[in-house]
C-alpha cells in the first residue's frame, strides 16, 4: 500500500521546516537557561518582551511624568527645571471651597473637574439608556435589521475630529439646524454660544459618537439570554415590562456594568469631539480636564507643564480607581458564572 | 563570508548616503495669512537653482503648528532650521545669532535695526533674522454695506463709540448678526486698550496691575457682546487664550466692521475679490489716542541647526533688498526693510481697486501708535499679558464672571507666569 503525500501536506512540511529548525536553535539556550533559573526564571524570560514594552511606553512615561509635576518653569529637560515638590498639587488643591471653582486658585481647573463631574453623569446616564433602548430593538425581528445595526455603529468608525467638524457645521450660527429651524419659521438659536445648549450638544454628540460600541457589547448580551425564559414567561401571560425587569435587566447585568465602567472612563477622559465643536467655550463652560491638561501643557501662551502633569496625575488616580472597580466587577462576574 | 562582506558594505553605504543626505540641508517651518506661502516658495526655489548644495525643505504649516508645536520641539533643543515666528520675544533664547557668520552685519544692522530687538534677549546684540513683515493693527469697513445702509463711515478721528454705533446701524438696516468683530486675541485689544490710557509695563519692567485704561476698553467689550453688536461667537465660543479670527465673517459680509491688521490686506482682497468694496480704516480713538499695536512675523534661524552656514546663506538671500522688495510687493506685506521703505516706489501686485489705499492708510496711522503701544513688541511679559486678558474676558462675555474678578484674575494669572519663569 502506497501512501500519497498531498499538496496540502507538502505545503506544510515546507511551513514547518523553518520552524523547526528555528526550534532546534533556541532550544538549547532555553534548556541551559531553565537549568540554571529554574520554571520561574522561564516565566520572567517569557515576560520580559511585553515587561520591557511595558516599562518603556507606560511606566517610564508615568515616573517622568510624576518628576514634571514636582518641577516648576518651561525648560523640557528635567535637570533643567526647578524642583518644587508638591508646590504644583498645592496649587491645584488650594480651595475656598470645592464646591465654588471661582473660590480656587486655580479656578480654571476646578471648573474642568466639575464640568467634568457633570458631563459623566449626564452623558453615562444617557448613554446607557439609548445603547439600552437601541440594543433592545436591534434585537427583535425588525425589517432591515443588519442594516440598522450597521447605521447604528456607523459613528464608532469616524474619527472623533470629523464628528466633531459635522456637528459644528450643524450647529453652528448659520449652520443646518438653524436653517432648518429658519424655514420653518422659527428663530435661529445659539447652540454653540450658549452655555447650556453648548453643554446640552457636547452631551449629545458624544453619546451620538459612542453609542454604537456600547449598544453591541448590550446586543451580544441580549442574544446570550436562553429563548426558552421569554417562552415560558409569554406562556404565563406575563406583561413586557415585568419580562424587561424580572428576566432581561437581570441577566444582561454583566454587560451592562462593563459598559457603565467603560463609558465612565471614556467620559473622564472627553477631549477630542468637543474641543472640536465648541472650543471649550462658552467662556470655560465645556471645558474638561483633559482638555484643561492639553491648553496648560502644549496650547496655551501661559503654558505650564509641570501644572499641567500635575493635573494629570490627579486625573490618573481618578482612572485608577475606575479601572480597579471594573477590575472588581470582572471578577465578581467571573466567579459568579463559575458558581452558576 | 563574501555574502556578509556585500550585505554590509551595502549597509554602509546606504548609511553614508543618507547621512550625505542631511548635510546642506534647511527645513523652514512657514505659515500663511494669505498669499505668502506661494512667494516664499518661488523665492527659495530660485535660491535653490543657484545653491544645488544646499537642499532646502519648505515645510507650509497651519499658525497653529507654530504657535503650539513649535515652541515644544524648540524646548526640547529641536525644530526647524528657520522658521516664520510671530511669538519672537519670548522663544528669543533659541534663535540663532547670526552676526559672527553674516558676510556684512553692518547691512542687517542698518536697515533691521529698528526690530532687531523685538527678536532678542533684552541687552543683546544678536542678529537673529528679520521681519518679513511689519503689521499694523486697524480696522475694515465693508464700504458696500454702508451706502446700501445709507450710514457714512466715520471720519479718521471718530472713537470707538462713534464706529460701532455706525456699524449698528448698518447690521440693523441689512439684517446682520452683528455690528463688528475683533479677533479673539490679547494683541488684537491691546492697541484700543492702549487707546484709552493703558499701560502694561511697571516702571521696572515688569508686568504692571491692570489699570483704568484695560478696564476701560474692556468693559466696553462685554457690554457691546451683552448688546449684541460685538460677534458673540469669535470671543465666546472658545475657552483660554485661544486664538479665533473673524476674518471669514468679514468677508462673508456678516458684519460691517471688522478690527485686526494689515496682514489681512491679502487676504480680503483674494477672497472678497469684487464681491464688494471695503476700505482700511486706521484704529478708532479713545481716551488718550487712536492706537494700533505694531508687530509682525520674523523669519529666524533656530541655534539647533546642524548647518548654521547654510542657514545664514537662505537668511541672507531672503533678508536683500530686492528680494524684501519683492516679497513684500507680492504678498502685500509692508515692509520692515528701511532701505525698502526709504527708496519708496512699491509697487503692490494686485488689481484689486481696494488693496493699495488700504495699505496707504495702514502706513499713514502707523505714525498715530502711542508710546505705551511701541513698547509692547518688545516686552518679554506681553503674552502673559495678552493670555490673561483673553481667558478672562471672555468669561466675563458668556456669563460665568462679572468684571471685578476678572481683573483680579487677570493679575493673578499674570503674577502666576512671572513667578513661573523665576
Amino acid at each position: 500500500m502506497t501512501v500519497q503525500t498531498t499538496i496540502g501536506q507538502k505545503i506544510g512540511a515546507a511551513i514547518a521546516a523553518p520552524i523547526s529548525w528555528l526550534a532546534a536553535i533556541v532550544d538549547a539556550p532555553l534548556k541551559l537557561w531553565q537549568r540554571a533559573t529554574g520554571t520561574n526564571g522561564m516565566a520572567a524570560f517569557f515576560l520580559a518582551p511585553n515587561m520591557l514594552i511595558f516599562g518603556i511606553f507606560v511606566l517610564a512615561p508615568f515616573i517622568i511624568n510624576f518628576l514634571y509635576s514636582t518641577t516648576s518653569g518651561n525648560a523640557f529637560f528635567l535637570p533643567d527645571r526647578n524642583f518644587v515638590g508638591a508646590d504644583q498639587y498645592r496649587r491645584l488643591l488650594e480651595c475656598g471651597s470645592y464646591l465654588d471653582p471661582s473660590s480656587c486658585r486655580e479656578d480654571l481647573f476646578w471648573k474642568a473637574v466639575h464640568n467634568t463631574g457633570l458631563f459623566v453623569v449626564l452623558q453615562v446616564a444617557l448613554l446607557v439608556v439609548v445603547s439600552m433602548i437601541t440594543a433592545l430593538i436591534l434585537n427583535r425581528e425588525i425589517v432591515g435589521r443588519s442594516f440598522w445595526r450597521a447605521v447604528f455603529f456607523f459613528p464608532v468608525l469616524l474619527s472623533p475630529v470629523v464628528v466633531g467638524l459635522i456637528w459644528r457645521w450643524i450647529l453652528q450660527r448659520q449652520g443646518l439646524l438653524n436653517s432648518m429651524l429658519y424655514q420653518f419659521g422659527y428663530q435661529p438659536t445659539e447652540w454653540l454660544t450658549d452655555r447650556f445648549w453648548a453643554f446640552a450638544a457636547g452631551v449629545t454628540v458624544s453619546v451620538w459618537a459612542h453609542m454604537g460600541f456600547f449598544t453591541l457589547i448590550l446586543l451580544a448580551g441580549l442574544q446570550a439570554i436562553p429563548r426558552d425564559l421569554y417562552e415560558a414567561a409569554e406562556m404565563d401571560g406575563t406583561r413586557p415590562g415585568r419580562v424587561f425587569w424580572r428576566i432581561t435587566l437581570p441577566l444582561l447585568m454583566p454587560n451592562l456594568l462593563v459598559v457603565i465602567i467603560l463609558a465612565l472612563i471614556r467620559a473622564v477622559q472627553i477631549f477630542d469631539e468637543v474641543y472640536v465643536l465648541t472650543g471649550g467655550g462658552p467662556g470655560t463652560s465645556t471645558l474638561f480636564l483633559t482638555q484643561y491638561i492639553y491648553e496648560v501643557g502644549f496650547a496655551s501662551l501661559l503654558r505650564n507643564p509641570g501644572l499641567a502633569a500635575a493635573a494629570s496625575i490627579l486625573m490618573g488616580a481618578v482612572l485608577v480607581v475606575l479601572t480597579l472597580v471594573q477590575l472588581q466587577v470582572g471578577r465578581r462576574n467571573e466567579k459568579k458564572g463559575a458558581r452558576e | 563570508m563574501k555574502h556578509k562582506a556585500k550585505i554590509l558594505g551595502a549597509l554602509a553605504a546606504t548609511l553614508l548616503a543618507s547621512s550625505a543626505a542631511y548635510a546642506g540641508e534647511v527645513r523652514v517651518m512657514w505659515y500663511s495669512d494669505g498669499v505668502e506661502g506661494e512667494v516664499i516658495k518661488d523665492l527659495l526655489d530660485r535660491f535653490q537653482k543657484e545653491n544645488p548644495d544646499i537642499k532646502i525643505t519648505l515645510d507650509n504649516v497651519a499658525y497653529k503648528v507654530v504657535q503650539e508645536q513649535l515652541p515644544i520641539q524648540l524646548e526640547a533643543g529641536q525644530g526647524p532650521d528657520i522658521a516664520r515666528v510671530t511669538n519672537i520675544k519670548e522663544l528669543a533664547g533659541h534663535w540663532l545669532d547670526m552676526r559672527p557668520m553674516l558676510k556684512d552685519a553692518k547691512y542687517w544692522d542698518d536697515n533691521f535695526g529698528s526690530t532687531l530687538d523685538w527678536m532678542r534677549p533684552d541687552g543683546s546684540d544678536a542678529i537673529p533674522g528679520f521681519m518679513t513683515q511689519l503689521t499694523l493693527t486697524g480696522g475694515f469697513a465693508n464700504k458696500t454695506l454702508f451706502e446700501q445702509a445709507g450710514v457714512a463711515v466715520p471720519g479718521e478721528k471718530a472713537t470707538w463709540d462713534e464706529w460701532v454705533d455706525a456699524a449698528a446701524q448698518v447690521s440693523k438696516s441689512q439684517s446682520l448678526p452683528a455690528a463688528f468683530a475683533i479677533d479673539r486675541s490679547g494683541h488684537r485689544i491691546s492697541g484700543p486698550n492702549v487707546s484709552y490710557g493703558a499701560n502694561y509695563i511697571a516702571a521696572d519692567g515688569s508686568p504692571a496691575k491692570i489699570d483704568d485704561g484695560v478696564k476701560a476698553f474692556g468693559s466696553k467689550l462685554v457690554q457691546w457682546v451683552a448688546d449684541g453688536k460685538m460677534l458673540k461667537e469669535t470671543w465666546v465660543a472658545a475657552a483660554g487664550s485661544t486664538y479665533r479670527a473673524a476674518a471669514d465673517d468679514f468677508i462673508n459680509a456678516q458684519i460691517p466692521f471688522y478690527y485686526s491688521g494689515s496682514w489681512q490686506v491679502a487676504n480680503l482682497s483674494s477672497k472678497i475679490g469684487d464681491g464688494f468694496d471695503w476700505v482700511a480704516t486706521g484704529s478708532p480713538c479713545g481716551s488718550a489716542g487712536c492706537s494700533g499695536l505694531k508687530g509682525g512675523a520674523a523669519l529666524v534661524g533656530i541655534k539647533y541647526t546642524k548647518n548654521p552656514n547654510d542657514v545664514v546663506k537662505v537668511m541672507e538671500y531672503l533678508g536683500r533688498e530686492d528680494i524684501v522688495k519683492e516679497f513684500s510687493e507680492r504678498t502685500l506685506f509692508l515692509p520692515a526693510h528701511k532701505g525698502v521703505v526709504d527708496k519708496g516706489g512699491l509697487k503692490w501686485v494686485s488689481n484689486d481697486k481696494n488693496v493699495a489705499p488700504a495699505l496707504d492708510a495702514f502706513v499713514k496711522s502707523a505714525g498715530q501708535t502711542l508710546p505705551a503701544a511701541d513698547a509692547l513688541p518688545s516686552w518679554k511679559w506681553a503674552n502673559a499679558y495678552y493670555a490673561a486678558l483673553v481667558t478672562r474676558l471672555s468669561q466675563v462675555m458668556a456669563g460665568e464672571m462679572q468684571l471685578d474678578e476678572a481683573w483680579a484674575k487677570m493679575d493673578q494669572d499674570i503674577a502666576d507666569k512671572v513667578a513661573q519663569a523665576k
